[in-house]
């Protein structure tokens, strides 16, 4: 499939039309990931965004004299990515391709670029961009709680 | 017994009632009533009519009880003191068994059942439904109480109509008196001058123990004159619950902001849920002899409003004495109904005389109403 | 039912450690007393005191009483230093069990937090047993970290099995973890919930909160969720008042509570 069949049916693009996908998709293209490559590493500069369209991803936080501590999973139909929103963001975790993942990577700049210039288009991605915040943060909430500690 | 309004009713003077309380012991009755002890007029063991509290009344109201003399000789002429019926049946410390290790096994060693058989002297239409109210606790559901049922048999209930309200009670509000019902062997309203008893007879029982002794008919007049006391003692009560819809203005308000107006005042003390007559707590405990090989379990009242009760995994559900009050509160007038298809609140008073901060469920009650999140059940 | 608060004597016939403070006691039992999954024993450690268990057997084990048991105070401690032969103090069986007879022809979705598979164990015994009546079987399964995992063979086990669904996270891992990480909830929107789903659920209160919730946006209905919950208890009887959860008695209108009946009292703020 094309980057654009496949972004028509990725969950970050509901509800867009035809043309405003043909908008979106001129920022995209495929990527594949092998297992254990690393997407994308902490600190480097975040200039795009990826949609996960098949396979498993991690994302993990190196701790000095602990290792690389794994955080969380993000599978097809998620958003990887979000440090991309702002001009001159950086990443502050690494991701990893866990299992043989495809995605359509989006260049951040070209998406910021759509954004502005059609507002319309803006006010539907940030929507989405927003959703996902949502449920990530509420499952990062019940994570940092470590409900299974002592007792549980 | 038919209805009781239109009950024979008996007069008994006070030499008479003082032969009933006689013949009480000879068939084998432990009295059990009330007497003054410790600033208070409590409830004990007695012998006979001397050791009831003549002349004696107490003053109530909310953090207050003061006892004071008479002008009279009256024997009830007093509202409830601090303690029911309840320690009686459910009984504040109780071992249940003991047990012992031998032979690679265990054996259990159970608590002989009680045999005593009390005669209740002097109890009144709330605390008659309190009993009511518990013994659906402990009798009524899946499992019964063995020793709580011991109690409970061939137990002689000599009522007395209340002849005045207590300042704090309302059992007219909770539909609990002034007048027993049912649920006594004899009910007696007092008069005085000449000192007597106006009697109704509540069981086949409770006749053959009267007819033992010398009574008369009683006359029309002093009929009225008991009735009047009664309704009198109705126009007076101290306090007035609203009972309206109670049950889901107390679930829809768990967020109420007087809960914590409430929690500001409480202490914790657990004065109310000793003092109330349906509250049920108990906590467990078990005990071992140093060296290890014989061990006991005792059970004790216990209160909701202690952090232990709600013990879970290394804290306590309820961590605040806002979320303690809430639950007591709330199980008293609400989760009860569902449980036990009636109010746990008999409107005895207990509660607000024995706080030591003076705290009134019925004015906490009238505030949540006032301001209820949920208009319908503010209604 | 006995309405007694005495314990019977049973003897540990076997003793297993599942992770660092938990341990599983196999105890002789009669079939009397057998358990059905979902329901508890109070079990008593000489002495020291008694606590309410889930069982986390398998049900058509009925001479046998299998309880998993993490050590968290006097009594728990207690129980897990026994050993085969000790003898233990036993009564029971109480509580409501999981539903399991009245699911038959359902899509069940097994939710399970931390020591909450122990009582979820119990109950994947039984479906498995009776495999036929039920569609799909999907055991979810959240834990803190891989070495905290309970019962790690038999989810490889069911694993293996092309008739049952295993997926397991953990909260945290280091590298060497190749499973899933995240939290349980994260699982649910990786699945497709029809309406013949039934969801039972057990784990800490916050777990099963946020459980309910997703399953609702997802269209299960508040009486498709039975959550087997907690609360301090003493007698069992529905005497001593302590296990109070609204109007519920939890020793006697639970431990397994459909979750419309729980209502509004699963997400009442106590503290």
């Amino acid at each position: 499939m094309t980057p654009r069949e496949l972004l028509a049916r990725h969950p970050f693009a509901h509800g867009l039309s035809e043309v405003q996908l043909d908008r979106l998709a001129a920022c995209a293209r495929s990527a594949r990931f092998g297992e254990g490559e690393v997407i994308f590493r902490d600190g480097r500069p975040a200039t795009a965004l990826y949609l996960i369209v098949d396979g498993r991803v991690v994302l993990e936080q190196h701790v000095p004299a602990r290792g690389s501590l794994q955080l969380e999973n993000l599978a097809a139909g998620d958003l990887l990515g979000l440090s991309w929103l702002f001009p001159g963001g950086h990443w502050i975790l690494d991701a990893r391709a866990v299992e043989p993942t495809e995605t359509l990577v989006l260049d951040a700049e070209c998406v910021r670029t759509v954004m502005r210039e059609d507002p319309v288009l803006g006010l539907a991605l940030a929507t989405h961009v927003i959703h996902a915040l949502y449920q990530r943060l509420e499952r990062v909430r019940l994570q940092r709680l470590d409900i299974y500690g002592a007792g549980a | 017994m038919g209805d009781p309004a239109a009950r024979p009713r008996h007069t008994l003077d006070l030499d008479g009632f003082a032969r009933l309380l006689r013949e009480l012991v000879i068939d084998g009755y432990q009295l059990v009533g009330p007497t003054v002890r410790d600033g208070a007029i409590v409830h004990a063991e007695i012998a006979g009519i001397d050791d009831l509290p003549a002349g004696w009344t107490a003053r109530q109201e909310a953090g207050t009880y003061r006892l004071e003399r008479r002008g009279d000789r009256a024997l009830f002429g007093y509202a409830v003191g601090p303690q029911s019926w309840k320690q009686q049946f459910f009984v504040p410390r109780l071992r249940l068994f003991q047990i012992r290790r031998r032979a690679g096994s265990l054996e259990v060693e159970p608590e002989p059942l009680p045999a005593t058989r009390l005669a209740l002297i002097g109890a009144r239409s709330c605390d008659l439904h309190a009993i009511e109210i518990q013994d659906r606790t402990f009798l009524n559901g899946p499992f019964v109480d063995a020793d709580y049922a011991a109690r409970r048999r061939d137990v002689f209930v000599v009522a007395v109509q209340c002849g005045q309200a207590g300042g704090t009670c309302f059992c007219v509000s909770m539909n609990t008196g002034p007048r027993s019902e049912a649920g006594f062997d004899l009910a007696l309203t007092e008069l005085v001058e000449p000192h007597r008893f106006v009697v109704e007879i509540g069981s086949e029982r409770g006749r053959a123990v009267l007819d033992r002794v010398a009574h008369a008919a009683a006359t029309a007049q002093d009929v009225d004159t008991a009735d009047a006391i009664v309704a009198e003692t109705a126009r007076s009560m101290g306090r007035v619950m609203e009972t309206t819809r109670i049950k889901e203005l107390l679930y829809a308000n768990a967020e109420h902001p007087r809960w914590d107006d409430v929690a500001s005042r409480c202490l914790g003390c657990t004065n109310c849920t000793l003092a109330c007559p349906t509250c049920f707590c108990g906590s467990v405990e078990d005990t071992s002899d140093v060296a290890g090989e014989t061990a006991e379990r005792w059970r004790r009242w216990d209160s909701c409003f202690t952090l232990d009760h709600s013990y879970l995994h290394g804290g306590s559900v309820r961590a605040t004495l806002r979320s303690r009050y809430r639950q007591w509160l709330t199980h008293k007038l609400a989760s009860w109904i569902d449980q036990f298809g009636v109010s746990g609140c008999v409107g005895c008073g207990r509660c607000i005389t024995w706080c030591p901060v003076g705290i009134d469920l019925t004015e906490e009650v009238r505030a949540i109403r006032a301001t209820s999140v949920d208009e319908g059940a503010s209604a | 039912m006995t309405s007694s608060m005495h314990p019977e004597p049973a003897r540990v016939v076997a003793r297993h450690e599942e992770a660092a403070d938990v341990v599983t006691l196999t105890l002789a039992t009669s079939p009397a007393r057998a358990l059905r999954p979902g329901q508890f024993n109070m079990l008593y450690a000489f002495g020291v005191g008694e606590v309410p268990l889930s069982t986390s057997g398998d049900p058509a084990r009925g001479d046998l009483a299998v309880h998993t048991i993490r050590a968290v105070g006097a009594v728990t401690r207690a129980l897990c230093r026994a050993r085969p032969d000790d003898v233990l103090g036993v009564r029971g069986p109480y509580g409501t069990p999981w539903p399991l007879e009245a699911l038959t022809g359902a899509d069940l979705l097994v939710v399970a937090g931390g020591l909450g598979l122990a009582p979820l164990r119990s109950a994947v015994y039984q479906a498995l047993a009776g495999r036929s009546s039920y569609g799909r079987i999907r055991v979810l399964v959240g834990a803190r970290s891989p070495a905290d995992i309970l019962f790690r063979a038999e989810l490889e086990g069911w694993q293996r099995r092309h008739d049952v669904d295993v997926l397991v996270t953990v909260d945290h891992a280091e590298a060497s973890w190749q499973g899933h990480v995240g939290v349980v909830t994260a699982l649910l929107s990786r699945l497709d919930l029809g309406p013949a789903t039934a969801a039972l659920v057990c784990g800490p209160e916050v777990m099963m909160r946020f459980t309910v919730r997703e399953l609702g946006r997802r269209g299960i209905a508040d009486d498709r969720m039975f959550l087997a919950m907690e609360r301090n208890m003493k007698c069992a009887l529905g005497f001593c008042g302590h296990c109070q959860l609204g109007p519920s008695f939890v020793c006697r209108d639970g431990p397994v509570i459909r979750c419309d009946r729980l209502g509004s009292w699963l997400w009442l703020k106590e503290g």
